[in-house]
């Protein structure tokens, strides 16, 4: 299945001759339902799908893995092992024939946020080999101490709910929460502080920096009417605008969805665990169940064919069944 | 074995049975309330009760939710599929309340005295 627009190849930036795009323009995308694989090399990000980096393409300056959603713990009809579906997503990266610098979780690690869900999470995902960067999800803060078990976990240096950013091969990498304080009726909310924090945490960067934010609920508006989106997503984006290559990672809505707004590029990336119903086709945003032997058709990996030169890139959509 | 006399004619019996099952429902009718939590709805949104009623929710949905009072008078834990939480509402006031989870979802409950 393949509900994401792509960019129009009509607008797509015209590239320098070295094959960067000095506007930042993020034009390609591709998903993989397990993982997604992304090359930064000069400023521009491009998703590659696993499948396609399976092929053994040349990688680019820098690589790294977004896993979502991964949700340990649901056993429900949509998926009854979603231990079993994420242990299988991170015997994919381990195939991979280059190892990604990192990976980051874009948070539902947990269904509960029970001990044993993070502790099964984190043995499977430690079997990829690789460094990993989490942000929580709601799912992730439902302990007692609303939050204080995932930052126990994985908040090590990490500044109030778990914000903070690090610099990885000349891109700064910006990890918001965006789940905590919700406010009743309202949308994913990231608060006074981080705001401030985020826009202290910019102003020194020179604004040729690539940037990518990751954060659970997409910071874009997807549909509010299911609470897809962020309250002061906006007010973030703000002191954002002056960098001329802003990628935008998210999960929460478990499938695939991108816009590009100017140099900033927004995408959400599937759940190793479930799908999700696109926006108003179902009466509520539940796990979607789907008929037997079709799950693994739903979370299968998209490819992107690239078409050497400066053409537009090709989005092929390959179930990994059927 | 020597059957024994029934105790009471049979239609006595039944009449007995019949109050004591009147006398379990009558305060149930009057006290319980059940909020289902389906498709993301709270369900019935708005209940009125009088002071002194418990009000239970019950998640149908298989995913979890919570019922977090916007004021802070409750706030239940997750509520895994076919969980429930109850919370007594002993002082009369509107209660507007929502899945800290999902926070489109949100609910009201109405306490005023009876009349
Ligand atoms: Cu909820």
């Amino acid at each position: 299945m393949s509900r994401h627009e792509r960019p129009s190849s009509e607008t797509a930036p015209r590239l320098d001759a070295d094959g960067i795009d000095r506007r930042g323009f993020l034009e390609c995308m591709t998903w993989a339902g397990t993982g997604i694989l992304w090359s930064i090399s000069g400023g521009v990000a491009s998703g590659v799908g696993l499948g396609r980096a399976l092929a053994a393409e040349p990688q680019k300056a820098l690589t790294f893995l977004q896993i979502s959603d991964s949700h340990v713990g649901f056993d429900k009809a949509a998926n009854p092992d979603a231990l079993g579906t994420l242990r299988e997503a991170v015997a994919r990266i381990r195939t991979l024939k280059e190892k990604p610098a990192f990976m980051i979780h874009t948070g539902d690690i947990s269904h509960l946020s029970k001990d044993k869900e993070f502790d099964d999470a984190d043995q499977i995902i430690k079997e990829a080999g690789i460094p990993v960067f989490y942000v929580p999800g709601e799912h992730d803060l439902l302990d007692d101490g609303q939050g204080k078990a995932y930052l126990d976990r994985y908040g090590k240096g990490a500044k109030g709910a778990g914000w903070y950013s690090y610099d990885h091969g000349g891109v700064h990498f910006i990890a918001l929460v965006n789940v905590v304080n919700l406010k009743a009726g309202g949308l994913g909310n990231l608060g006074t502080e981080q705001l401030e924090w985020l826009e202290n945490d910019v102003a020194g960067l020179p604004s040729s920096t690539p940037l990518v934010v990751f954060a659970h609920i997409p910071l874009w508006t997807v549909y509010p009417e299911w609470g897809w989106g962020t309250a002061d997503g906006l007010e973030a984006l703000s002191y954002l605008k002056r960098f001329g290559s802003v990628t935008v990672l998210n999960g929460h809505i478990h499938q695939v969805m991108q816009k590009v707004e100017g140099n900033v590029s927004f995408h959400t990336a599937r759940s190793t665990a479930f799908p999700q119903p696109a926006p108003g086709t179902a009466p509520s945003p539940g796990p979607l169940k789907l008929p037997a032997g079709e799950l693994k058709k739903n979370l299968g990996i998209a490819t992107v064919n690239f078409v050497r030169g400066s053409e537009p890139l090709a989005i092929i959509d390959t179930p990994l069944e059927g | 074995m020597k059957q024994s006399p029934l105790p009471l004619p049979p239609q006595v019996a039944v009449l007995a049975i019949c109050l004591a099952f009147g006398a379990l429902a009558t305060p149930a009718a009057a006290e319980d309330v059940t909020v289902s939590i389906d498709n993301f709805t709270f369900t019935p949104a708005e209940v009125t009760v009088t002071p002194g009623t418990t009000v239970t929710w019950v998640n149908n949905d298989d995913i979890p939710h919570t019922v977090v009072d916007k004021k802070q008078a409750f706030r239940s834990k997750a509520l895994d599929t076919e969980g429930k939480f109850s919370f007594t509402f002993t002082t009369a006031g509107d209660y507007s309340y929502f899945c800290s989870l999902h926070p489109h979802m949100v609910g009201k409950v109405i306490v005023k005295a009876g009349g």
